[in-house]
């Protein structure tokens, strides 16, 4: 009984921390981009500097009509959004935030398999999103979603593979459990990378061709309304959450910290997570949106060879030290 | 045809052995409607579910790294370029009665061969083998590495090349020729 509890407690934690970080990440976005552009964004809702904005935002979602266009595939169109978020609920449970087995939802023995693997369902959502839509932008977009898929998620493999040869395991805890400081130079690049990959993996600016709201409208999520368009946002927050956490998980150490790693464990990682986040919020404000040919050429012919050099590098220096 | 005497019998099935069985279930509608429905993009999605199913039974038998790389390469991959070509070409919304295809009898005496077959030799190999699902993780990705990288090293590297080869293939097949030269 007592391991029930457990676990329900573990995936109870991970749910709220699934509810909240995205609104958190959002609320900051509003305030940070605001705040680069020289203005205050939000600043009623809640009264404090517009703390409620996201939550008046839900409600307001949750008012809308919802509407699924006449020729549209009814069925996918509705699940669609259901199957962009899930996979990002489902990774944040293999996330550790502290050192030993007590600070994760669950124990994944292949972790870094698991993660991957699951991100790559989500944009089965977008897909089908884009072709159940009946609309000529749509399925635009969720092509233009596929092709960037299909180009990055080589990349972002073997960065994250270059990783578990280091530390020679492919669980996430047994990563951070052999990781060391002089980690961080040695894998750079992957991380530069892994990093660059996953925002292009969650079409955040400059790599947010398939939603280019002046060419395509907003891509594969033009047709929708009310609480389905809401979590499709909602996806993209706790994607960033997502991808923050994992690279702080897999090149930045995690829960390592100056000191305190075993009472702070959990700060670390919330405390990377959030550099990180804020970097994604900042390339949004200061770079233009990518062409797709300069995507693709991006992909194939500059993150592709980095990330084997990487991988290269890991392998002499891995037979170097034993 | 004798099982062995000691092999565990198959009138008291396990919560675990159940589970295998429901899913497996699952997996064979699945797999029957995404070649039997007459939408185009739903049989690609049908086949997300039984290729899903899949990787349930594979964590079922605690093969845990073969499970994620099923999901990885064949979810997140294969049918993610399936519909990506569906997409390209052609993917009406609705029925398409013309996505029919005269071969459908010789598909289908192939298919239950093929299928025949598979049953028959894995039946045959592994007739009197039980993995034990309640000790240790028998197909934990160290246990897979170390079997792979030891025991199959030859084949595992006979297969790489193969696949190094089918895409030079490719790339050659789809190189364009220069202007006014004819092959």
């Amino acid at each position: 009984m007592n391991d029930a509890l457990d676990v329900a407690l573990r995936l109870l934690l991970v749910f709220l921390a699934f509810l909240v970080l995205p609104l958190v990440v959002g609320q900051t976005e509003h305030k940070v981009m605001a705040h680069m552009q020289g203005r205050l964004g939000p600043m009623y809702a809640g009264g404090f500097h517009g703390w409620a904005q996201l939550v008046a935002d839900g409600v307001k979602f949750a008012q809308k009509e919802d509407i699924v266009p006449k020729d549209a595939d009814r069925r996918v169109f509705q699940l669609a959004p259901a199957v962009a978020l899930l996979p990002y609920l489902l990774v944040l449970v293999a996330v550790p935030v502290g050192p030993g087995d007590g600070a994760v939802g669950a124990v994944v023995d292949a972790g870094v398999f698991f993660v991957l693997a699951v991100m790559g369902v989500g944009v089965l959502g977008s897909l089908m999103a884009g072709w159940a839509s009946a609309n000529k932008f749509s399925l635009l977009g969720g092509l233009r979603t596929t092709a960037q898929l299909l180009a990055y998620e080589l990349p972002m493999l073997l960065a994250a593979a270059s990783v578990a040869m280091a530390a020679g395991t492919v669980s996430l805890t047994g990563i951070l459990d052999g990781f060391a400081w002089w980690w961080v130079p040695w894998q750079i690049t992957g991380a530069l990378v892994f990093f660059v990959a996953g925002l292009a993996e969650l079409q955040r600016p400059p790599f947010d061709m398939p939603v280019a709201d002046s060419e395509i409208i907003f891509g594969a999520y033009t047709e929708y309304t009310g609480l389905r368009f809401a979590l499709f946002l909602l996806a993209e927050y706790a994607g960033i959450v997502v991808l923050c956490a994992l690279t702080s998980v897999l090149f930045l150490g995690g829960w390592h910290g100056p000191w305190g790693d075993a009472g702070l464990g959990w700060f670390w990682t919330l405390l990377k997570t959030a550099v990180l986040a804020f970097v994604v919020i900042w390339l949004r404000v200061s770079y233009p949106r990518l062409r797709e040919d300069q995507l693709q050429k991006l992909a194939w012919t500059v993150l592709v060879p980095l990330a084997l050099a990487q991988i290269a590098l890991t392998g002499i220096v891995k037979v170097a030290i034993n | 045809m004798t099982l062995a005497a000691a092999s565990p019998g198959f009138l008291s099935p396990t919560g675990v052995e159940v589970a295998f069985l429901l899913v497996g279930l699952v997996t064979l509608g699945a797999a029957v409607l995404s070649v039997t429905t007459r939408q185009l993009v739903h049989a690609a999605l049908w086949l997300v579910v039984a290729l899903g199913g899949l990787a349930v039974e594979y964590l079922l038998l605690t093969a845990e790294f073969i499970a994620w790389v099923q999901v990885l390469i064949y979810v997140g991959s294969v049918v993610v370029l399936l519909l990506f070509g569906l997409m390209l070409t052609k993917a009406p919304i609705g029925r398409s009665p013309d996505a029919d295809s005269g071969n459908r009898p010789v598909a289908l005496a192939v298919a239950v061969t093929a299928a025949a077959a598979l049953v028959w030799v894995v039946t045959d190999a592994f007739r009197t083998t039980w993995i034990d699902l309640e000790g240790p993780a028998r197909g934990s990705t160290g246990v897979t590495g170390e079997i792979l990288f030891q025991h199959w090293v030859l084949p595992f590297e006979a297969l790489s090349v193969l696949l190094l080869a089918a895409l030079v293939g490719a790339i050659v097949l789809s190189r364009k020729k220069p202007e006014g030269e004819r092959d």
